[in-house]
């Protein structure tokens, strides 16, 4: 799967799909470049859609978590949803799993900002 | 008899992220090779792509003058990867827990207990050049085999 992002909006929830892998040199600066962009025209619901991640490596969490970061300090929420397996259990080594707020599907995810 | 294991594959890649696609893609057919699990093919796959991500980018400072070396060894009891670079040598040791509290938001320094998690085996020695060897060894048992594994 060639990695890519995309976003789309629920009513005023900012929805970015990753697809493909989040990995160094790749992925993870297209994912940050689309949650900061995010951010930075003011959306204050942010949901990273995860379900089409085939791998993530330490850069790609290293990512997220500055996204989450970013996020936070301007007031935004930034929410997880539909993990893989493989990718919940990277998160769950590092014990990153409990800072995130993770849900496991779209409905769930958007019912839980509002 | 048995067939012998088939001999190491070697690979001289210049310092550039690009190549760990190459490089994953040469694990695979090894795994495939040997019947490894697709799960086990998964979590080798992460390791090794930390060990040359941190070659190319900690190692040899991504001058792509400067070379990876890789090798993927390895017979029907383990998979063995050896990763060396051109750098200056790092101690291992004195990289910080990502798993202590105050590393937890850090956006950087999990690479290195990924390799450990997801491996059986990672030691660090330094090249007669002084760049870092990291080699990793991957167990195959029955589990990793019909790839039903967790990390």
């Amino acid at each position: 799967m060639k990695t890519s992002v995309t976003t789309r909006d629920a009513g005023d929830v900012k929805i970015i799909e990753l697809h493909g892998k989040i990995t160094i040199g790749a992925g993870d600066l297209q994912m940050r470049e689309a949650i900061h962009a995010a951010v930075n025209g003011g959306a204050m619901k942010i949901l990273v859609d995860m379900k089409d991640v085939t791998t993530i490596d330490s850069s790609g969490v290293g990512e997220l978590v500055g996204c989450y970061t970013t996020a936070t300090h301007k007031g935004a929420k930034l929410k997880l949803q539909s993990l893989p397996p493989k990718i919940s259990d990277v998160l769950t080594v590092t014990q990153l799993i409990t800072v995130f707020d993770v849900y496991p599907n779209e409905k769930d995810a958007l019912a839980s900002f509002s | 008899m048995s067939n012998p294991p088939p001999g190491p594959i070697v690979l001289w890649l210049s310092s550039r992220f690009e190549n760990l696609e190459l490089a994953q893609a040469v694990l695979e057919h090894v795994c495939k090779a040997r019947g490894v699990g697709t799960d086990a093919e998964h979590w080798m796959g992460v390791a090794l792509r930390e060990a040359l991500a941190n070659a190319i980018k900690h190692g040899n400072r991504q001058d792509p003058a400067k070379r990876v070396y890789l090798s993927l060894a390895g017979g029907a009891e383990a998979i063995e990867i050896t990763v060396g670079d051109e750098g200056q040598g790092f101690e291992a040791a004195a990289v910080a827990d990502p798993l202590a509290p105050e590393n937890q938001m850090k956006t950087s320094g999990r690479g290195i207990f990924y390799m450990k998690t997801f491996m059986d085996e990672v030691t660090f020695s330094r090249g007669e050049n002084g760049g870092t060897i990291l080699s990793m060894k991957k167990k195959l048992d029955s589990e990793t085999k019909k790839g039903v594994q967790t990390p």
